[in-house]
């Protein structure tokens, strides 16, 4: 059994990738890029990847994470955004799939760290494990672009999407259940919301 | 029926003027009878974004991101979806961003549906419960100023707030 599904993986779909090599990459050139982090372990890929005044880590609030990307989205429309989160957090906002894609911001994608796994409360299974498929669900509520990433090649020409796509994109990484070293991010919430408005001010002004 | 005019005060349009005034530009919203002209006016001024929502929690994260990309927004949803907003509203608390949710109200005296009743009775102290200041509006007049204060302290004390039109004001659902 794969660690990312039913069966054996077949080899040239690539296998399931570390999480913290995968948000490396999304924001190795990150540029203007705005971040919203799903909480739990994508709230720490994205901040040991560099804390950075304009990623919004998430403590809470779960399944809210691809909807504070749209608020953001539809505000900043000359900025890219992108949402990283957890298979479980979506899972927990699929209707918000339904409302990106009748509101189809151009500048949102968003990256689900797949891996089959409620990573914060013992690794329980999320239904990623039984095969359901959100690229899926994304595509069929008609973002313009749903795919599947199992391979770092996919990933750098995600990271193109993101920058340059007409969105909404929606990709879903498959990653191993594994965890990485503790980053945590600041705390306080309020210091996050202010230091990313100041930041957003600062940058267009 | 139009259930915006049953006191004959065109609420609606003077809530539209204050979204105005206090330069709001997303409006989240599931629909309610009690919303729809409002949500009509929404619709027809270019100045504003009309977000449909699957659920009501949605609007919350919604309006977090967008003041994150400083663009103020509201809440609009019937009783039934306050309680599907609770998880949803620590992040406003816990981060202090602005909110305002208006609610229409149903299961108030004079309500025919069952079903209405126990999450329309129990919105406003639910709401209170977990940290939403919550004020009650009885009269259709006074609605498009208590928005408006309603507004200018959320976005002030970037904290979220509640206003619930009574069913009073709305008028009944008949089922027949």
């Amino acid at each position: 059994m794969s660690p990312w599904g039913k069966g054996p993986l077949p080899q040239d779909r690539g296998g399931p990738l570390h999480r913290r090599d995968v948000v490396q990459r999304l924001l190795k050139e990150r540029g203007e890029l705005l971040v919203i982090a799903g909480l739990g372990a994508p709230a720490l890929d994205v901040t040991a990847a560099g804390d950075h005044p304009l990623t919004f880590p998430m403590w809470g609030a779960m399944g809210g994470a691809a909807m504070m990307g749209l608020g953001l989205a539809l505000a900043q429309p000359m900025r890219r955004v992108l949402v990283v989160t957890g298979d479980g957090e979506m899972l927990m906002g699929l209707g918000s799939l339904a409302t990106i894609a009748a509101q189809r911001p151009p500048n949102l994608t968003l990256v689900v760290l797949d891996n089959e796994r409620y990573g914060e409360t013992g690794m329980q299974k999320t239904h990623t494990a039984f095969g359901v498929d959100l690229a899926g669900m994304a595509k069929a509520a008609g973002f313009a672009h749903a795919r599947r990433v199992t391979t770092m090649l996919g990933v750098a020409r995600l990271v193109a999407l993101i920058h340059r796509g007409t969105g909404p994109v929606f990709a879903q990484v498959k990653v191993l259940a594994e965890k990485p070293p503790l980053v945590l991010p600041p705390k306080d919430g309020g210091l996050l919301k202010s230091r990313f408005r100041a930041a957003l001010a600062g940058d267009v002004s | 029926m139009d259930h915006s005019r049953v006191s004959g005060i065109d609420w609606p349009l003077g809530v539209h003027r204050a979204f105005g005034a206090a330069e709001v530009r997303q409006i989240a919203v599931v629909p309610d009878a009690g919303l729809a002209r409002l949500v009509t006016l929404c619709e027809s001024d270019r100045t504003l974004r009309v977000v449909r929502l699957t659920c009501e929690e949605e609007g919350v994260a919604l309006l977090a991101g967008a003041w994150l990309g400083n663009e103020r927004g509201v809440l609009l949803m019937q009783s039934s979806g306050t309680g599907r907003c609770i998880n949803m509203l620590s992040l406003p608390l816990a981060a202090r961003f602005p909110l305002l949710m208006l609610v229409t109200m149903r299961g108030e005296p004079g309500e025919s549906n069952p079903a209405q009743v126990p999450m329309g009775s129990a919105a406003g102290r639910v709401l209170e419960a977990i940290g939403v200041r919550v004020t009650r509006v009885e009269s259709a007049e006074h609605i498009p100023d208590v928005v408006s204060s309603s507004l200018e302290r959320a976005f002030a004390t970037e904290s979220p707030e509640a206003v619930l039109i009574a069913q009073q004001v709305l008028g009944f659902k008949e089922f027949k």
